[in-house]
């Protein structure tokens, strides 16, 4: 390995991570390091804290105790430094339901700062790679819940994250769906952090596994 | 355009259209003013009002009304992960605050558009003192959109919503509403109106606007912390 690899700072170094909601621990002594470039699979039952580590890495929770260094910035003091380098997709899809599909991915492009044409250009790209175009102008709340689910990895992804942040990815969507998302939050999409409750699909894509138990420290394997 | 400025544009923009999509709250309030004249009007017995009596009437009522779409002005954000959208953006998130304070004093102007005409024919015998009180439904808009802004973020992830906003707000706009009927009184005085410490009662609202416009910006962004 090269020497400046060799000193290239992880995507993700996390050590004696600890998140308590009031009295009760949702994460105690977790540490990891993720390599940039590469993917992270967690496991673990309902209630192993898989989605508060995740909310933790997004800067959407602030960490309890340990410490948490994303992309080079040290949380939580340094989130401000993050905000638009993460692609975050959470159960929630974050769109607008008395909006359409495209007003809320052009919403989402102003807030992130993207020109117009190159906004509208990105959304026209991410729509036909999820096949949603003709049903883009309808309102989310008329939406099935699997097209939603197609509209916001459009979201995640629209303005070029350096991390991916993936909360069950393929719920609600199916088949097809699943293919066509693999191609915008895949593993050729950069490092990726993912949560699911389905390792036989993403296991065999994983560089790292993290296993999170209740009560119990994580393993890395 | 700034990047702040295209995000406030942007907030902006959204609830005005899904306000215009979905007529959620400028139905409700309007109707709830003139549902409050009408009550007004026989409950006093009387076809005509001027000075205080008039102003408190006014107020009262716009306040009231005003209530209803502050109890609503987070909700979206609350229940379709709004909150989370501005926090992962590279904003300032003080923008979300200006964007919510200028969409509520567009859907309280709205409001006036109608309920102050129907005030008009319901109570008072000539219009002379209309011109001028749009300076006071413009500065005491301001102070409540900063104030039920403030509010209506601190209120949005409780169950009981719609309890808290009443209870916090109206005791925070008591100053405002003093200010604003204040201002108002003189110029609804029975034979014409007159601009007896008018000026006086403008600057009042003008700093009550400054200072809660100030708060709003100063303490928004950790209201937004997990």
């Amino acid at each position: 390995m090269p020497p400046s690899q060799e000193k290239a700072e992880p995507a993700i170094a996390v050590a004696g991570l600890r998140r308590d909601y009031g009295d009760r621990p949702a994460l105690d002594g977790v540490g990891f390091e993720l390599t940039a470039g590469a993917s992270l699979v967690v496991l673990g039952p309902n209630g192993a804290g898989k989605t508060t580590l995740l909310r933790v890495l997004a800067t959407l929770l602030r960490p309890s105790g340990g410490e948490v260094r994303v992309l080079g910035c040290s949380l939580p003091s340094e989130a401000w430094k993050l905000r638009g380098r993460i692609g975050y997709l959470g159960h929630e899809p974050l769109l607008y339901r008395d909006l359409s599909g495209r007003e809320n991915l052009r919403f989402q492009a102003r807030l992130h700062g993207l020109e117009r044409a190159a906004a509208e250009a990105r959304i026209e790209e991410l729509l036909r790679a999820v096949e949603m175009e003709r049903r883009a102008d309808e309102r989310v709340a008329e939406l099935s819940a699997g097209m939603r689910q197609r509209l916001s990895i459009c979201r995640c992804v629209l303005h070029r994250p350096q991390l991916l942040l993936l909360d069950e990815p393929d719920s609600n969507l199916d088949v097809e769906g699943r293919e066509l998302a693999r191609e915008l939050i895949g593993p050729g999409a950069g490092t990726r952090v993912v949560v699911t409750h389905d390792p036989e699909r993403h296991l065999p894509e994983a560089d790292q596994v993290l296993r999170l138990g209740i009560g119990e420290a994580a393993v890395v394997s | 355009m700034t990047p702040t400025r295209a995000a406030f544009a942007a907030i902006l923009a959204k609830d005005l259209r899904a306000e215009l999509r979905t007529l959620q709250s400028l139905p409700a309030m309007a109707l709830f003013s003139v549902t409050t004249f009408v009550i007004f009007r026989f409950g006093l017995d009387r076809t005509s009002l001027s000075g205080s009596l008039a102003a408190g009437v006014l107020w009262a009522t716009l306040l009231f009304a005003a209530v209803l779409g502050i109890n609503r002005l987070f909700v979206a954000e609350r229940e379709e992960g709004g909150f989370d959208a501005i926090r992962l953006a590279p904003i300032d998130r003080s923008v979300l605050f200006g964007a919510k304070v200028a969409a509520l004093v567009i859907y309280l102007a709205a409001l006036e558009l109608v309920a102050v005409p129907i005030f008009a024919v319901f109570f008072l015998d000539g219009a002379g003192g209309l011109g001028p009180l749009i300076a006071v439904l413009l500065l005491a808009d301001l102070g409540l959109a900063a104030t039920g802004t403030l509010i209506s973020s601190m209120a949005v992830n409780s169950r009981a919503r719609d309890l808290l906003v009443p209870l916090v707000l109206l005791p925070l706009v008591v100053p405002l509403m003093i200010a604003a009927t204040g201002a108002t009184e003189p110029l609804l005085a029975l034979g014409g109106p007159s601009y007896h410490r008018f000026g006086t009662w403008l600057m009042v609202l003008g700093l009550y606007d400054l200072i809660f416009g100030l708060v709003g910006y100063a303490v928004f962004d950790f209201l937004l912390e997990d």
